[in-house]
């Protein structure tokens, strides 16, 4: 097993290098003058220069990927040129709202999939079935902007006055603020890596406030968070009911399975204790490959429900030739991406072990 | 053992029930057509083409004709035979910020969907397929640098490295469709290989060797036609994607530009309607997603169809 682990993560080294380097050519390749981006159409020859050398902009490329990856080395994203602030505070503050929303809607995926696709295999070929399957065809073709957009009409309008009603935009009703835990657990004198990571935790608001245990407002952010995690979280909950589905009938049709049932073990028990074991390794891929379609699909939900995520900020970066936050943002994604697919690599090793023998 | 008393698979029955040996797409025809699924798929497409070919005769306007002598923008539908005033001009689907037809818009939308679907699929089939057919063949380092390079590409969320690809190519709907077929090849590029890499070794080659056909023959002639029942299933679920994808940049406005009546980009620019003219949302959505549905189901059934392993 530890072999396999060492095996695949020498791998990723590669594909590693490969994403920094493509990330660091697209963003030297937009169109545009990042310095007339950032200083506006005012911007002298010599304020360029100056703005350029401070850069790094005016080395030759090679030089420039070379300082790049230096850079990179001692943690440093380098300083937003639109905020003049670093990538890493912007990171702090924006990523949380990502990892928040991607990890319910994967959440939502999961427990829903799971169990559409449970109980349209347990009653194959019955109106419920026949539904499920229905409902997840359409799940899987309904765009993420057009759901979240139906959602936000149908729960922030028509439902408006009514027990249903669900905020349709930001993370919090006007008037809630949220104070950092450091604060509030008198750390402020924290400094270094360990504040920035408590600083990231306390931008996880349902995170801050069940620590603190502020209820209300606990209550208030989960509300904000349900329809875009069920905007986001659809077409991979339709996926993972349909794999689901389908992975359990193949394994309901096996031998042992009859043997279990010919022992006169209740029906119940052999779909959920000795079925539902196996048929899980094609579901486990599919939640990995369906975190890529999180990710990009953050970047439409955020837009749709005005959330300040990393998504909504790339996207903002790029209209605004931010460079040095589009390749930052790019690369902090695509990494999480890289190691959420080393890890579903992994799982599938355990719960295989053909897998990590070949 | 000849008194085997159970009965034949059903495929196994039918084939010696009589219907004669009809050839693979013959009987692929027919396995489509048992698919319900596919059925549908192709039912709802069918009515998607003929929207995109007869648009100008469907749509009651051009698509960007604008209605200046109208009080308002962002109209509720009009319908006569609904009960709206005669005196008004007819909108089925309402009238959008720039006074146009959405009815008329939606329409037209079908022929730039569709195009964009077969385009961008068809670009990303031909490069992948290329890439890795010579990949699969040839083997060895080639193999090794090729795949790896695909491996980066796929290690992206793909709609995040097609919104960087497309800053950098600049915003349009010709770059938008660039962008998703460059994100999509390293797809087609594993199913290709994949295939290649199963009948490379097989006798028929090996005889097609001996008998002197050029490696250029042997690729094209002999191996690659196994690779086309994967890529057109694949494709056809691909289709779905680009669209998808597709919309999705010009919803965030780096895809088709006005007045182009692109579904993604008349959701994109009346987002914030939603509270006051829903309707401006919710029928270019529709379109879209019906659309979406029906290169789904489709590819669906055609995978049921193409692949006997997954008869159930």
């Amino acid at each position: 097993m530890l072999r396999y682990v060492l095996r695949r993560l020498l791998l990723s080294i590669p594909v590693l290098f490969g994403i920094i380097f493509i990330v660091f050519a697209l963003a030297r390749l937009l169109p545009g003058d990042p310095c007339r981006a950032a200083l506006g159409e005012r911007a002298t020859e010599a304020i360029c220069n100056a703005f350029k050398d401070r850069y790094g902009l005016n080395e030759p490329i090679p030089v420039q990927f070379a300082l790049y990856l230096q850079q990179l080395a001692t943690g440093d994203l380098g300083d937003s040129i639109k905020f003049g602030r670093p990538v890493t505070e912007l990171l702090i503050e924006r990523l949380p709202v990502t990892v928040e929303l991607t990890l319910y809607a994967l959440l939502f995926a999961i427990v829903f999939g799971m169990l559409l696709g449970l109980i349209a295999a347990y009653r194959r070929n019955s109106a419920v079935d026949v539904a499920t399957m229905i409902g997840a065809n359409l799940g899987v073709s309904i765009p993420v902007f057009v759901l979240g957009l139906l959602l936000a009409y149908l729960f922030g309008v028509l439902l408006r006055d009514t027990p249903f009603a669900l905020p349709p935009s930001g993370r919090l009703s006007a008037g809630l603020a949220v104070k950092p835990l450091a604060e509030q657990w008198g750390l402020q004198g924290l400094g270094g890596p360990p504040r920035s990571v408590l600083d990231f935790l306390s931008n996880i608001y349902t995170l801050n406030f069940l620590v603190t245990g502020q209820w209300d407002k606990l209550a208030d952010a989960l509300k904000h968070m349900v329809l875009p995690a069920v905007a986001l979280g659809t077409i991979p909950m339709a996926i993972i009911a349909r794999i689901t589905r389908s992975s359990l009938l193949d394994v309901l049709g096996l031998d042992y399975i009859r043997t279990a049932r010919a022992k006169g073990l209740r029906d119940r028990l052999v779909v959920f204790r000795h079925a539902m074991r196996n048929a899980l390794l094609p579901v486990v891929t599919v939640i990995g490959l369906s975190l890529g379609a999180l990710l990009g699909g953050a970047v439409l939900t955020e837009t749709v429900f005005n959330l300040a995520g990393v998504g909504r900020s790339v996207y903002e970066a790029i209209t605004g030739r931010d460079y040095v936050v589009i390749q930052a943002f790019t690369l902090v994604i695509s990494i999480g991406y890289l190691i959420v697919n080393l890890l579903v690599d992994v799982s599938y090793a355990y719960l295989d072990p053909r897998i990590r023998l070949s | 053992m000849t008194t085997t008393t159970q009965p034949l698979p059903e495929v196994v029955a039918d084939r010696l029930a009589g219907s004669p040996a009809t050839g693979i797409w013959r009987d692929t025809l027919r396995n489509i057509l048992r698919q319900r699924n596919a059925l549908v798929g192709l039912a709802i497409l069918g009515v998607l083409v003929l929207m995109a070919i007869f648009a100008d005769q469907i749509a009651t306007y051009r698509p960007d004709h604008v209605f200046r002598d109208e009080t308002g923008r962002r109209n509720d539908p009009c319908i006569h035979a609904l009960g709206c005033a005669t005196s008004q001009t007819q909108h089925l689907f309402g009238t959008d910020a720039n006074q146009q037809d959405v009815f008329s818009r939606v329409v037209h939308g079908a022929r730039i969907s569709l195009q964009v679907g077969f385009i961008t699929v068809g670009f990303a089939i031909l490069l992948g397929a290329l890439i890795g057919a010579v990949a699969g063949f040839v083997g060895g380092w080639v193999d090794n640098v090729v795949m790896r390079i695909m491996d980066v590409l796929l290690a992206f969320p793909a709609l995040l490295l097609a919104i960087a690809i497309v800053t950098v190519l600049g915003n349009g709907l010709i770059n938008a469709q660039l962008a998703i077929g460059i994100v999509a090849i390293p797809i087609y590029a594993r199913v290709t290989r994949a295939s290649v890499l199963s009948v490379r070794e097989q006798d028929f080659v090996t005889a097609a060797r001996a008998l002197g056909e050029s490696p250029h023959g042997i690729l094209f002639r002999r191996i690659m036609p196994n690779a086309l029942t994967p890529l057109i299933v694949q494709g056809t679920l691909g289709i779905a994607g680009a669209i998808l994808d597709v919309a999705a940049l010009s919803f965030l406005g780096l895809g088709a530009q006005p007045p182009l009546a692109e579904w993604g980009l008349m959701i994109g620019a009346e987002r914030n309607s939603v509270f006051n003219a829903p309707h401006l949302l919710i029928f270019p959505g529709l379109a879209l997603a019906l659309t979406v549905l029906a290169f789904n189901l489709l590819g669906d059934g055609l995978r049921d169809a193409l692949d006997p392993r997954l008869n159930r």
